[in-house]
């Protein structure tokens, strides 16, 4: 498994999507951008929760949408933080 | 440049103030500044009674992304210690949920420092609460637009 961008959902987005964690082929999502569209087209039911406002992180750092993606990646999607 | 010592610890288990204090203050007579804050869990928030509140983490990251905080703020103030301790887990009104210490042997930076980590801490580190209601009913808290402009001040 090491041609895929692994992927984990946190809090309500998880308890929305049903799903905690998935596999992607990394070559069909070169960038954060297009790994939410691929999620949209693979779970159209998915779209309006993930058009919500999210946050982002590559390998346990924030980052942006247009963030590039690699084999190997861990992506993560999440709601706005809550803590404190 | 001050050397900065920094502590994090992300746990289930709830935390002594007397021990996080006596842990800024050991074996440091340079310091004549200590800041901390603890934050507990309200019976009422937004209005709704409040029976538990949960709170999901995102391991790894979360640590992390505490240490960086922390790293931000000995950069910015002349803090010799940090500590940050955060509960997870399932917690009821009027348990501790974080603890936020520094010492410095400046006041104001004291202040600032613990300041800054609350407000990033609150923005920045991958938590998230989910209330439970007394008749049972759960709800993820949203994000408060507050406490990003408390961030932005310090931009």
């Amino acid at each position: 498994m090491t041609n895929v961008v692994h992927v984990k959902f946190f809090a309500r987005l998880r308890e929305e999507l049903g799903v905690s964690s998935m596999d992607i082929p990394a070559e069909e999502v070169p960038d954060l951008d297009a790994l939410i569209d691929w999620l949209g087209r693979a779970h159209p039911t998915w779209q309006p929760i993930l058009q919500r406002p999210l946050m982002t992180a590559v390998n346990q750092s924030m980052t942006h949408l247009n963030h590039p993606l690699k084999a190997g990646d861990e992506v993560a999607l999440f709601p706005p933080v809550t803590g404190g | 440049m001050t050397e900065t010592a920094i502590e994090v610890r992300v746990s289930p288990e709830d935390f002594t103030v007397q021990t996080e204090y006596d842990a800024l203050c050991a074996a440091n007579a340079r310091d004549g500044a200590v800041v901390f804050f603890v934050g507990r869990v309200r019976d009422l928030n937004e209005g709704e009674a409040v029976h538990g509140l949960h709170l999901e983490h995102y391991p790894g990251m979360t640590e992390t992304v505490l240490v960086r905080l922390a790293g931000r703020a000995a950069e910015r103030w002349p803090l010799s210690r940090i500590r940050i301790v955060h509960r997870v887990g399932d917690l009821h009104p009027a348990d501790q949920i974080v603890f936020v210490g520094v010492s410095s042997s400046h006041r104001q930076a004291a202040f600032d420092g613990a300041s800054f980590l609350m407000d990033f801490l609150k923005t920045e580190a991958p938590f998230w609460k989910k209330e439970t209601s007394p008749d049972g009913a759960t709800r993820w808290l949203d994000a408060r637009q507050s406490d990003s402009t408390l961030a932005d001040r310090w931009r």
